[in-house]
């Protein structure tokens, strides 16, 4: 595959979070270009996620911005959330959904074009295959957080990725199937931010550790 | 509130401030209820139909255009601290509420007084009682909502979009209760006051009713110093103060 | 755009089926309801049919209040709501989506089953059709100012009881000409003109109800 030349920057400028009493981090700076992946550190309650949730645009930080193509993200709105794929600690995956029905679902909310035999393709690429068609509710959370993750198999065009754990619950197997993923996406010249306690597998370009406080 | 707009939107600077506006206002409400109600008491001439009982029309009727008063003020405070994002508008509009509705209370309880002695029941589904009534809700729903918020820039922004939500509503309410109430009961049933009035009752009115909008700045202006020590207290100059008056 | 509309409305109506429990109890509520008045007043045919207009849209508006929670608490709960925050089509028309999906499901069976909870009442036939069309008109109306309560109180303890409070105030323009309604078209005097109201108010309401409540639903998800 060819790789994507020049896609936008997303920097992160002086941003401060104060959660309800505590400070979570302040005057954080990064820049995160094309074909780079930001690891980001921490203990538990340092701020991983307020930032990575900061950096997608649903949380506004105390002070600071985050820019894509040096815009900021809360003026271009869906025009950046049309570039981003978000998955966070929850699975976003209904019980009462099939796993074909969810990533359908998933793919159709963030504009990306779901063909039927790709989302099929897609869950059998993270070992699902058998599941496509099980509700979401007797599938095991290892396979809930596949079905979650195998959106990233259908988002190659989608030039940032923000993950917040992707390995959590995974066994090792899944967790190579989706290193691999990220790896690749990475080589195609887009972005990835990831938070997470195992190796990412593939070197990060950045690292941003926060304390605890 | 002053000249310089900026100067004072932080709670640091604005808190002494409001302190010293807080003492000024209050000394002024006292004179002008003062006024009023000698105004109203002694002064006004006694009603032909109604007698002396129509008096409380002086406290009625100035606590009723508070209310809606209030409520448009919290809501333009409301809509400018989620707007342009600044702290110390969201702590005027919530340090509002309270006064807001306890006016929209005592037009409640003092429409409820008049009209016993008028038309012999505690309580008349008038327009103007029914729409302070709905008001009343939408003030408790909007310091419900507040309370049950811990994140203090949540129950800030939450509470102002209902508060613009209500402003907006407030004229379409009113007028949906007045179209009712002509309606059902015709225009028999009214506590409204006869066009024309003595000018001795209308000055006593609006003398009443600026009494109670300095009382309303004076309030809002001390809740608003507590809001403040309150949610800055980790900083410098809460901790400066709080020393200081130890 | 519309692709997307068409999935969530899809996606919300599948769930509804398959979770079908949830929509006939509202519908129970709404019947319910309108079941205990006469119980509360006596049977005096009079006072029934006098009442009936009023009894009945304050039971489908207490139905749908009921209904509320179901619009965005599951997902919220399930993190599904926060793709919808990052999705490509703009959240106003996502909401609008869903209440229109809320209401196939919470609303319409209220306006579809209160022809028959009239005739309990002795509702003069001749003026069934306004006391349907009010509702039909009002009930997505009261969806629509209900989802900015909803997104309001998103996550909260309580959530139901303050729901209420913050919504019912704002109901009642649309109690009082709904109801209104009714009544003109019993009372000989025809009720268009309350008819023409209420579609203003659904009109009013559905450019700007959607739009407050993506607001309310981004502060709620902070």
């Amino acid at each position: 595959m060819e790789k994507k030349t020049g896609i936008p920057s997303l920097e992160a400028v002086d941003l401060h979070c104060v959660r309800g009493e505590r400070k979570l981090f302040g005057a954080l700076n990064f820049t995160l270009r094309g074909g780079e992946m930001l690891r980001i550190g921490g203990a538990n309650g340092s701020g991983k996620t307020s930032l990575l949730r900061i950096a997608c645009g649903l949380l506004e930080p105390t002070s600071g911005e985050v820019r894509w193509g040096g815009e900021n993200i809360r003026r271009l709105q869906e025009e950046f959330w049309r570039q981003l794929v978000y998955i966070g600690h929850a699975n976003a995956i209904k019980d009462d959904l099939t796993a074909a029905e969810n990533l359908n679902v998933a793919c159709s909310l963030t504009g990306i074009g779901a063909q039927p035999g790709r989302v099929g393709e897609a869950l059998r690429r993270l070992g699902l295959a058998g599941c496509e068609n099980l509700p979401a509710r007797v599938l095991s959370q290892g396979q809930r957080r596949r079905t979650a993750l195998a959106r990233l198999a259908l988002s190659e065009a989608v030039p940032l990725w923000i993950l917040d754990e992707p390995f959590a619950a995974l066994d090792a197997a899944a967790v190579e199937h989706v290193q691999n993923l990220i790896a690749e996406h990475v080589s195609r010249g887009a972005a990835v931010i990831l938070t997470t306690h195992l190796e990412a597998g593939i070197a990060a370009t950045l690292r941003i550790d926060l304390e605890a406080s | 509130m002053r000249v310089n707009w900026f100067k004072y939107s932080s709670p640091q600077t604005f808190f002494p401030l409001a302190g010293k506006l807080a003492f000024w206002f209050g000394a002024l409400a006292f004179l002008a209820c003062a006024a009023g109600l000698y105004i109203g008491f002694f002064r006004a001439p006694t009603d032909a139909q109604q007698g002396e009982a129509y008096r409380i029309i002086f406290i009625h009727v100035p606590a009723a255009w508070m209310s809606m008063f209030l409520y448009i003020v919290m809501a333009f405070w409301a809509g400018l601290g989620l707007a342009f994002n600044t702290r110390l508008s969201g702590m005027m509009a919530s340090a509002l509420a309270p006064t807001g509705a306890l006016f929209t209370f005592l037009a409640l309880w003092t429409g409820s007084l008049w009209g016993k002695p008028t038309w012999g029941t505690w309580w008349v589904w008038d327009a103007r009682l029914t729409s302070e009534l709905i008001l009343l809700f939408l003030y408790f729903g909007f310091m419900a909502l507040q309370a049950a918020i811990d994140d203090p820039r949540r129950a800030d922004k939450a509470g102002a979009v209902l508060a613009l939500v209500g402003v907006v509503n407030i004229p379409i309410i009113y007028f949906s209760v007045k179209w009712w109430n002509t309606l059902h009961q015709g225009a028999s049933v009214s506590l409204t006051r006869a066009p024309t009035m003595a000018a001795t009752m209308l000055a006593g009115m609006i003398v009443m009713a600026l009494g109670f909008w300095f009382y309303s700045i004076a309030l809002a202006l001390m809740r608003a110093r507590c809001i403040m020590l309150e949610r800055e207290r980790a900083s410098e100059w809460a901790v400066e103060y709080a020393r200081g008056s130890a | 755009m519309m692709a997307a509309l068409r999935c969530v409305i899809h996606r919300d109506l599948l769930l509804a089926v398959r979770r079908s429990s949830d929509v006939l109890t509202v519908l129970l509520f709404f019947v319910i309801v309108a079941s205990l008045f006469p119980l509360g007043v006596g049977p005096d045919p009079a006072l029934l049919r006098a009442i009936a207009p009023g009894v009945i849209w304050v039971a489908a508006l207490l139905a749908s209040m009921l209904a509320l929670n179901r619009m965005f608490a599951s997902d919220h709960a399930d993190g599904t709501l926060e793709q919808m925050l990052l999705g490509a089509t703009p959240l106003g028309m996502t909401v609008a989506a869903k209440v229109l999906a809320h209401w196939l499901v919470s609303g319409l069976p209220l306006v579809l089953i209160s022809p028959v909870l009239a005739l309990q009442f002795d509702f003069p036939q001749e003026s069934l059709w306004t006391l349907t069309l009010s509702l039909a008109l009002g009930t997505p109306a009261l969806s629509l100012i209900g989802a900015i309560g909803a997104a309001l109180t998103l996550g909260l303890r309580g959530a139901g009881a303050l729901l209420s409070l913050l919504v019912l105030p704002l109901y009642a323009p649309v109690l009082i000409i709904g109801a209104g309604a009714a009544e003109a078209a019993v009372s000989g005097l025809g009720g268009q003109a309350q008819l023409l109201l209420l579609g203003a108010l659904l009109v009013f309401a559905g450019a700007f109800a959607p739009w407050a409540a993506a607001v309310a639903l981004r502060i709620s998800s902070e």
